[in-house]
């Protein structure tokens, strides 16, 4: 297996071993942080009540679901261009984390919306654009499940990102055409300088920035772990081979 | 390129072809929800145009593995990869073959399907239009999901769950048209962005779709 | 323990599912990781035993 003649794979365990432990930490730290101080010392919204503290997961690991799907295109792009084996198991450990994000942005938003539209669950354009996506992380993660040889999960599931990214773009416009949808923006809009004081905005911001770090954490580790598999099919095939 | 559609055509309507599969499904689906629902007349009324669009979604989905998996299992596909025929339109032209033999038979029944729901009178004609036009889109992703389980067994389940999350767009639009067509309102923008979805997807997804092909059959 | 109000339920509910899911995907990734470092030990000890 070509694998050995890369020293991509190798440097790449190298490296994040070295930053690991450090990414850990400032992980700890900003989310231990933000989610504590947004929880037992931020108040209440006259509006929304003790529901406003909700924002601190609500927010970010959306954010973290988005952006996971973006980066999962990213390296899907780099491993039909470059065929760097490292993108392409990246991508693949970082879909269950995104997946993971965008479930606790859809239960959290139902928990948000319930106080607030009655209901536990209503087909607004975000949230059900969210449920889409959910169905996407799904099948991407399937695919390369179902997928026995390496190199041909890897080529297949990266164009399926390529369409599914153009497709949920597609859904995003479609859902919003299907239903205007109850957000009138303002909680959920990311402009927080007009929208939310700073007594919120902080610990929101502190949160925002320890999920992404807990992604990126998450996503080193499990992409270490996806090359030492590939690693071990690659002997494991050798030895039947001999 | 019309040899290959000929023949395609041909397998499909003979016996064992699965002809036919695709409108008893639909029919099928279609009494099963006043059994889900309730027989009100006015609920089936109002779900009458999205439960058909469903129906035929469906009954296209059931039919997709078809499109290759024949070919795949004799040996066909890897003669036609080689063929001089470029793979995007072997492609193309498996996606019109399933388009013609069960989309377009889909879209010619609804109407009668629409007695059933209760659909009323100004549905009928935009049920129909509404599947005509967004039915190409559902054969073209059909054949993309097709492509990219080739070659697996038991891949039906798995291309179910990679075809009908991209199916909500064209699904959206589509059942859009009908209902407010049903409705007597204009149907002008949701029709030209199932059309937009249908001409876009028929134009590039063939790339895709053969690219996809071509690393299954390496 | 800060007054949540009526809204208890739903603000210790959402905080309580994040917390439940980043842990699990935390501790499914621990022991996906340390099956894959036992297999790839092993199948490497077995290469360097038959030179």
């Amino acid at each position: 297996m070509s694998l050995w003649e890369y020293a991509n794979p190798v440097k790449f365990i190298r490296t994040t071993d070295k930053v690991l432990p450090w990414v850990w930490v400032l992980c700890a730290a900003t989310l231990g942080t933000g989610l504590i101080w947004g929880f037992f010392f931020t108040p209440d919204d006259f509006r929304m009540g003790s529901t406003v503290k909700i924002i601190y997961i609500h927010v970010p690991s959306a954010l973290m679901a988005i952006n996971a799907w973006l980066m999962m295109l990213v390296a899907s792009l780099i491993w039909i261009v470059r065929r760097h084996h490292v993108s392409a198991l990246a991508a693949r450990a970082a879909a269950p984390v995104g997946a993971v994000m965008t479930l606790i942005a859809l239960v959290t938003g139902a928990f948000w919306g319930q106080p607030m539209w009655g209901t536990w669950w209503e087909w607004d354009p975000r949230l059900t654009s969210f449920l889409i996506l959910f169905l996407f992380y799904l099948g991407y993660i399937a695919l390369w499940e179902a997928i026995e040889n390496d190199d041909t999960a890897a080529d297949l599931t990266s164009i399926l990102c390529l369409v599914g990214s153009v497709f949920a773009i597609l859904s995003r416009y479609a859902v919003h055409f299907w239903n205007q949808g109850l957000h009138q923006g303002a909680t959920f809009s990311l402009d927080k300088e007009e929208n939310i004081s700073d007594v919120f905005w902080y610990p929101a911001v502190l949160s925002m920035v320890g999920f992404g770090r807990l992604f990126v954490a998450l996503g080193f580790f499990r992409t270490q772990t996806e090359i030492r598999a590939r690693l071990t099919r690659a002997l494991l095939a050798r030895e039947g081979q001999m | 390129m019309r040899a290959l559609l000929y023949r395609d055509l041909i397998l499909a309507i003979r016996a064992g072809g699965g002809f036919g599969l695709g409108l008893a499904f639909f029919l099928i689906v279609t009494v099963l929800v006043p059994f889900g629902v309730g027989p009100q007349s006015t609920l089936l009324r109002e779900i009458a145009p999205g439960i058909l669009w469903i129906g035929a979604l469906l009954a296209c989905l059931l039919s997709l593995d078809r499109i290759l998996a024949l070919d795949w299992e004799d040996g066909s596909l890897d003669l036609l990869a080689t063929a001089p025929l470029p793979l995007e339109a072997v492609v193309a032209i498996k996606a019109l073959a399933h388009w013609i033999t069960t989309a377009l038979p889909l879209v010619l029944v609804a109407p009668v399907l629409g007695v059933l729901l209760n659909l009323p009178a100004t549905g009928y004609l935009w049920v129909v239009i509404s599947l005509a036009v967004g039915t190409p889109a559902l054969s073209v992703i059909g054949t993309f999901g097709a492509a990219l389980t080739a070659g697996l067994k038991r891949g039906g389940l798995l291309m179910s769950l990679l075809v009908l999350p991209l199916y909500v767009p064209t699904l959206i639009f589509g059942a859009e048209v009908a209902r407010r067509g049903a409705d007597g309102l204009t149907v002008q923008s949701p029709l030209m962005l199932l059309a937009g979805i249908s001409f876009g997807v028929m134009a590039l997804l063939p790339f895709a779709s053969a690219a996809v092909l071509r690393i299954n059959l390496r | 323990m800060p007054v949540l109000g009526k809204y208890s339920l739903e603000v210790l509910g959402s905080y309580g599912v994040t917390l439940t899911l980043l842990v699990l995907i935390v501790a499914f990734s621990l022991r996906r990781a340390r099956k894959v470092r036992l297999a790839l030990e092993e199948v490497e000890s077995r290469r360097v035993a038959n030179g």
